[in-house]
């Protein structure tokens, strides 16, 4: 009779016992900041079909101490989807050869966040031209 | 005692399968000197206190990939983990995670080995070749596209970083997929069709959830992580473009 | 191992997750600033950036709807997919229960959207 009895151990709380996996759980949970704006904006959306006073409104809601507040919590979550998402990039995407080198992960996260802050700065000076 | 015999505390996972209900923890003292590796601490622990200490080692220069162990919660291998890092602190040393234990700091990895055979970890060239017709040429880029991932010693330090596999010990998982990913990048395979199936089902890439830790503890540099992401692509160009292909894709 | 395997049907929906994930982590942030923090406290952008005709053309728009219509939906399949993900990591392990209510959400969202910004006209 075979003396064998594998233990197999609980993934009960795995999250908590590593600062990687902490950090993973975190960058993780900026999903909910960035859905969450954008039920803010789709508010919006419908609001701005319901006519002028209907979003004359929306806009003074968006003008209450409480909501720069929360958009300030949820820029900062934002931000760091934007920041851990190009952080995983060299993992995520197929290798990127530069002069017959695969490209350093620091330099392709440094590059894909430049990337980004070169887009936000573009939706910026779009807004700005809409608004002149 | 001189300078050179200082006493670490490890602390070891114990489990018995004839005797324990469930794994234990237990202290031994251990003198040490600065070029004592885990894994030595290990073997003093068998040596002089505890002959029933039972666990995996063999090349002791981090080639064999068999002495991976949990070295306080972080996949190592104990052969290349010094005791002096860890010094004067208490080190604790557990099987690897996600593993069933088998006894002590001894996984059973049968699941592991069956997902090494189901990859093909051989190369299916495209069209045979007779003896007399030469050998399969490769160019330096050719062969640098997969020399990566031909660096695997199979240690599952990766699987033990790996918290997918440890929710689904179904997952093929990260050093499967590397060396799938291997043969799949070498210009002389052209077998990739075929281990699609693989790659693209429920036990595959998707469940992957890009974590990254795996390539983080890999001792060898050979980034699984980007070996599983990069077949998340090839799997959805499969999913979606099968209808277009000639051969329909895989099923 | 000739064991039969099912293809999982993840591609539709892990792409729906990157192109969200990809999108949001480009715009999401200046978005959030300029709707939420300079528009309303009237800094840095000229007054009325966000008026009624302004904000009415720019949602007629043939570009200006995509845009908006793109980060609303992409960024809540985006968000649905990790919240599906986030239920079997903590051990609850709901099954089609779960997946049908996230990716439903996600669903509802993108109609209601679509909708929305279609009412508005061109
Ligand atoms: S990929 Fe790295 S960590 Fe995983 S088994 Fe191979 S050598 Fe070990
Ligand atoms: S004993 Fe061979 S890798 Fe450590």
């Amino acid at each position: 009779m075979s003396k064998r009895k594998p233990y197999v151990r609980s993934m009960d709380g795995w999250w908590k016992k590593n600062p990687y996996f902490v950090e993973y759980m975190i960058h993780e949970s900026t999903a909910l900041f960035v859905a969450a704006y954008c039920l803010v904006l789709l508010v919006g959306v419908i609001r701005l079909g319901q006519g002028e006073a209907a979003w004359n409104g929306w806009l003074a809601a968006m003008q209450s101490p409480l909501s720069v507040l929360c958009h300030l919590v949820l820029l900062a979550g934002a931000v760091y989807h934007t920041y851990s998402w190009f952080k995983i990039l060299p993992i995520t995407m197929p290798p990127v050869i530069v002069g017959g080198k695969k490209m350093a992960p620091e330099a392709l996260t440094g590059t894909a966040l430049a990337v980004a802050a070169a887009a936000g700065l573009a939706l910026l000076a779009l807004v700005w031209r809409i608004a002149l | 005692m001189s300078e050179n015999h200082k006493i670490i505390e490890i602390e070891v996972l114990r489990y018995n399968p004839e005797s324990d209900e469930e794994p234990h923890l237990e202290v031994y003292k251990v003198p040490f000197t600065d070029d004592m590796s885990v894994l030595q601490g290990a073997q003093y622990i068998k040596d002089n206190f505890d002959g029933s200490l039972t666990f995996r080692w063999s090349c002791r220069m981090a080639i064999c990939g068999s002495c991976g162990m949990m070295i306080n919660g972080i996949p190592k291998l104990s052969c290349e983990t010094f005791l002096r890092d860890y010094y004067p602190n208490r080190i604790r040393i557990e099987a690897l995670a996600h593993f069933p234990i088998e006894k002590d700091l001894v996984v059973d990895l049968s699941g592991f080995i069956e997902k090494l055979e189901a990859i093909q970890p051989y190369i299916i060239p495209k069209e045979p070749k007779t003896l007399a017709e030469g050998e399969y040429l490769q160019t330096p880029k050719e062969f640098n596209a997969y020399i990566q991932f031909t660096s695997c010693i199979n240690c599952t330090l990766c699987y033990a970083a790996c918290p997918q596999f440890g929710l689904n010990p179904d997952f093929i998982g990260p050093a499967a997929m590397a060396l799938l990913h291997r043969y799949n990048m070498d210009s002389r395979d052209g077998a990739s069709a075929s281990r699609m199936e693989l790659v693209a089902s429920e036990e595959g890439v998707y469940n992957c959830s890009a974590v990254g830790y795996c390539s983080e503890v890999c001792p060898k540099h050979v980034d699984p992580a980007s070996a599983v992401n990069i077949n998340k692509a090839n799997a959805a160009k499969d999913y979606f473009l099968r209808f277009l292909s000639p051969k329909g894709g895989s099923k | 191992m000739s064991k039969y395997r099912t293809r999982s049907n993840a591609p539709i929906f892990w792409g729906l997750f990157g192109a969200g994930g990809m999108l949001s982590a480009l715009f999401v942030p200046m978005m959030i600033f300029i709707t939420g923090i300079a528009v309303p406290l009237g800094f840095l952008l000229p007054a009325g950036t966000m008026s009624y005709p302004k904000m009415l053309a720019f949602a007629q728009n043939f570009i200006g709807k995509g845009f908006i219509f793109a980060i609303i939906s992409l960024s809540l399949w985006f968000c649905v997919h990790r919240v599906y993900h986030s239920l079997h990591e903590f051990g609850i392990h709901a099954g089609m229960g779960a997946k049908l209510l996230c990716y439903g959400i996600a669903m509802l969202v993108t109609v209601v959207c679509a909708v929305g910004l279609l009412g508005l006209g061109f």
